[in-house]
């Protein structure tokens, strides 16, 4: 903070706190009026009895407010710190400051001071670790540290496109409960395999270091900045998912026939390469495409097929609303994570395009899938029930204001971004009782 | 006694401790009374104060704010001490200040439900910082410019 920026916002407090050294080696520290004069702080002379204040180049003014907030604690808090020399002269106690520091959380807020600070509580634990001649780690229980670093919630967006490709196949009288429950199994493999390695990758490029706006929706899971876990641990766990979703890809390969393969692998590769080098395909702004295809066509047709044993129109239909609504997740989470991208080098959509511009995108794509469905019940490829999942637009309405709204805050933005992933997810699920209820109806 | 009134009833209070090269540094924090010493709890992601009284423990709390300490009728105290961070348990330790700082905000127990927690996981792993009192300045009408009321605490052990 500068000296004079700081100047201008001292008419916000109502008193100042001088801070000097005493002659014991203590600090000494004692409220006082002030009024700005110039470049300078005149303060009222204070009284600390025997202790006599000095002339020092060492002297502190400091300035903190708080807004008590009955039944809940207090708000509004901000302080700054002045650091220069005190003069005691008779006629005017002055301080000329050098150096400013300070808060204030209207203007930074309490969760981004936290993210920056993280650096410093790794220093102190590294500290610790010495101090004590082992490592002093954060704790969290193995399966909150699993929900963390896995982004289980996520898992949504698999659970739709799975249900989608088996209602599909339902439709065209083809279900077989096992086959279900092993197709599932593999897609949240890769699912969690993906959210793990790209923790990993947008760590090892530093992407996650330097975004000090994380959300619940966007930023990573942030189990290697806090320090819960390890990269080893992170690899390991990344490779068990993905080793466990080849191995139900390849039974399932096995029995639903060698047309699902190339499906497959397509869907590991975009999954892997996602944020890994060398395609790193989300810094070249194919994020949204992967993740549409991956979370879309790949997973419903997929699904389709291993009950089926071929593919169809009608799942490939059924699977653009949702991958255009599972893009949106994405495209929307980039917003606040816009800076830290750009500053990694990952080129996103929205880092980009002008605010603007991502918004008319996001209004653009949301009336695409919703016209899909319309289209395919016109032209009889789905059934007409599945227009009830158009019920969702007010819920796309509602995400589309508040990203126009809060474009530049990221913590008022979290709620809109919450009402985006039930976007997708409410969409899916009522194209799933669309299709079912399309079965009721046709007989 | 008029100054243990205020450590009670403070929503802030400035503490200024001595860092590594020796200039004076000051932060607010909630500052609790049990009795014997004033209590602080600090996050490991603002620890630099701790590594700072680890170094040199002599530090100053200021009760300055007529809003932040609302106490009546208002007055002002200087406390100089001798702190000491108990860091042995981040984790668990801390939970013993949780009814004195529940008590002056009341939110905090919200933040320490599990989901809540995990936004914010480093946040919750916290040193206490013990400071015993070694002077007591008080100015009975808040007002600095008269002189205050001293009292001389024990002398820090050789």
């Amino acid at each position: 903070m500068k000296v004079s920026d700081a100047l201008g916002r001292l008419e916000n407090y109502s008193h100042a706190v001088l801070v000097v050294p005493d002659e014991r080696g203590y600090p000494l520290s004692v409220a006082t009026s002030f009024k700005i004069v110039d470049a300078t702080v005149e303060i009222g002379p204070v009284s600390t009895g025997a202790t006599v204040i000095r002339d020092t180049t060492s002297a502190r003014l400091v300035f903190s407010h708080i807004r008590p907030y009955p039944g809940v604690g207090y708000d509004q808090r901000r302080y700054i710190e002045l650091s220069g020399a005190l003069s005691t002269n008779p006629a005017a106690w002055t301080f000329s400051p050098s150096a400013a520091r300070g808060w204030d959380e209207q203007e930074l807020s309490f969760p981004e001071l936290c993210q920056r600070a993280i650096p410093q509580g790794r220093r102190y634990l590294a500290a610790l670790s010495a101090e004590r001649g082992h490592e002093v780690k954060p704790q969290m229980g193995l399966g909150w540290r699993l929900f963390l670093a896995t982004r289980l919630p996520f898992l949504s967006a698999t659970i739709v496109p799975v249900f989608l490709g088996l209602a599909a196949a339902g439709y065209d009288r083809r279900f077989s409960l096992g086959l279900a429950a092993l197709t599932l199994l593999g897609a949240m493999a890769v699912h969690l395999g993906l959210n793990v390695a790209n923790d990993i990758f947008d760590t090892l490029s530093g992407v996650d270091d330097v975004n000090f706006t994380p959300t619940k929706f966007s930023g990573g899971s942030r189990v290697l900045q806090y320090g819960l876990v390890s990269l080893r641990q992170m690899v390991t766990l990344a490779a068990v998912f993905y080793a466990i979703a080849i191995i139900i890809g390849l039974v399932l390969v096995a029995i639903a026939g060698p047309g699902l393969l190339w499906l497959g692998v397509a869907g590991v590769l975009i999954s892997y390469f996602y944020t890994a080098p060398p395609l790193r395909l989300v810094h070249r702004g194919l994020g949204e495409l992967c993740v549409a295809l991956g979370f879309g066509p790949i997973m419903v047709l997929g699904t389709y097929f291993v009950q089926t044993g071929h593919y169809a129109l009608r799942p490939l239909i059924l699977s653009i609303p949702v991958a255009i609504l599972v893009m949106l997740i994405l495209y929307a989470n980039e917003v606040p994570d816009r800076f830290a991208d750009a500053k990694a080098g990952k080129r996103t959509l929205v880092v980009r395009m002008q605010p603007a511009t991502v918004i008319r995108g996001y209004v653009a794509s949301v009336a695409v899938a919703y016209l899909i469905v319309i289209a395919g019940v016109v032209f009889g490829v789905l059934p007409w029930p599945t227009l009830i999942s158009l019920l969702t637009i007010p819920l796309a309405y509602q995400t589309w204001k508040g990203l126009k709204a809060h474009y530049d805050s990221p913590y008022q933005l979290m709620s809109y971004l919450g009402k985006n992933v039930n976007l997708h997810l409410y969409t899916g699920l009522l194209l799933v009782v669309g299709v079912l209820l399309g079965i009721l109806v046709r007989r | 006694m008029p100054v243990v009134e205020l450590l009670n009833k403070a929503l802030v209070a400035e503490l200024t401790v001595v860092d590594v090269n020796g200039q004076l540094r000051t932060d607010p924090l909630i500052p609790f009374w049990d009795g014997r010493s004033i209590l602080m709890t600090s996050s490991m992601l603002f620890s630099r104060k701790l590594q700072d009284i680890k170094r040199n423990p002599r530090v100053s709390v200021s009760l300055s704010d007529p809003v932040g300490v609302p106490a009546q009728p208002f007055s002002r105290a200087t406390i100089q001490g001798d702190a000491r961070v108990i860091d042995d348990d981040l984790h668990q330790g801390w939970y013993r200040l949780l009814p004195l700082w529940e008590a002056k905000e009341p939110i905090i127990k919200t933040f320490l439900k599990p989901m809540q927690k995990l936004g914010l996981p480093l946040f919750w792993e916290r040193a206490i910082i013990e400071i015993t009192p070694r002077r007591v300045f008080w100015w009975s009408d808040g007002d600095t410019s008269r002189d205050p009321q001293i009292t001389e605490l024990q002398e820090p052990e050789a």
